[in-house]
């Protein structure tokens, strides 16, 4: 018996996702979330965001960003939720609320950076 | 379908797995705190477009942004969030020569190369981002 299902894609996307915030997130949190709170390093201007922001491909590379690692949270979180706490039974509701929430925190970056 | 059966799990008799069996042993409470730094990749998106928000509403936007980042809940949660993200980075990369098998010349690249590869990425990567938010 063959079963075609999604789960390549939900892979790919985990993985490419994985890649973007283990390349990305850090540093960023790091400096954003971090230093400047804690006053280690003085804010960016707004003005230099607000220049970086402008750049098309800036808004494209954090969408990217963005969105894949929500994918890449969707997908390692539902198995968390399914082995971790043994609630494969649970499944549609779970893919339903971790997919569900990926795509619309993605629109909401996509409303944010693209348009 | 098989009333005895669901998609997931037979009937037969089988003994129950506690639901903390990942606290029995240090590699499978590692796996699971993987597996959770999902969860603060995902925060850190969220704190992320917070700020994107913020920035594209104007400069009084982004100072209430800086203020509400500067309350200590938020950063705890960075603090803690920057850990699991880090753990993330770490066991992804050390990982990548399982996923990426790459032959050149008909030899495969070893998988030292690999992690090293990644490595230098994200060094440069995070340069990138520092100048781009710091660099005059």
């Amino acid at each position: 018996m063959s079963t075609r299902t999604n789960e390549p894609l939900a892979w790919l996307l985990f993985s490419a996702g994985g890649v973007m915030a283990a390349m990305t997130l850090p540093a960023l949190l790091l400096i954003l979330g971090v230093a400047v709170p804690l006053g280690w390093i003085a804010a960016p201007t707004y003005e230099r965001l607000a220049w970086l922001l402008a750049n098309p491909i800036v808004r494209l590379a954090l969408f990217v960003v963005c969105a894949t690692s929500l994918l890449h949270w969707a997908h390692r979180f539902r198995y968390t939720l399914y082995d971790g706490l043994q609630l494969k039974h649970l499944h549609e509701g779970i893919n339903f609320a971790c997919y569900g929430g990926a795509i619309l925190g993605s629109a909401v970056a996509a409303y944010l950076l693209l348009l | 379908m098989n009333e005895a059966t669901t998609p997931f799990h037979s009937k037969w008799y089988r003994e129950r797995t506690s639901t903390y069996w990942w606290m029995s042993s240090w590699p499978y409470f590692l796996f699971i705190v993987r597996e959770v730094s999902s969860v603060f990749v995902a925060w850190t998106v969220v704190f992320l477009l917070k700020l994107v928000n913020g920035v594209s509403h104007g400069a009084d936007w982004y100072q209430a942004f800086l203020h509400w980042a500067s309350q200590p809940w938020v950063i705890a949660l960075n603090v803690a969030s920057l850990l699991f993200v880090l753990f993330h980075a770490v066991t992804w990369f050390n990982l990548a020569p399982a996923a990426l098998v790459v032959n050149v010349g008909g030899r495969r690249v070893p998988g030292a190369l690999i992690v090293g590869g990644n490595y230098g990425a994200w060094v440069a990567a995070s340069a990138l981002i520092a100048w781009a938010l710091l660099g005059s």
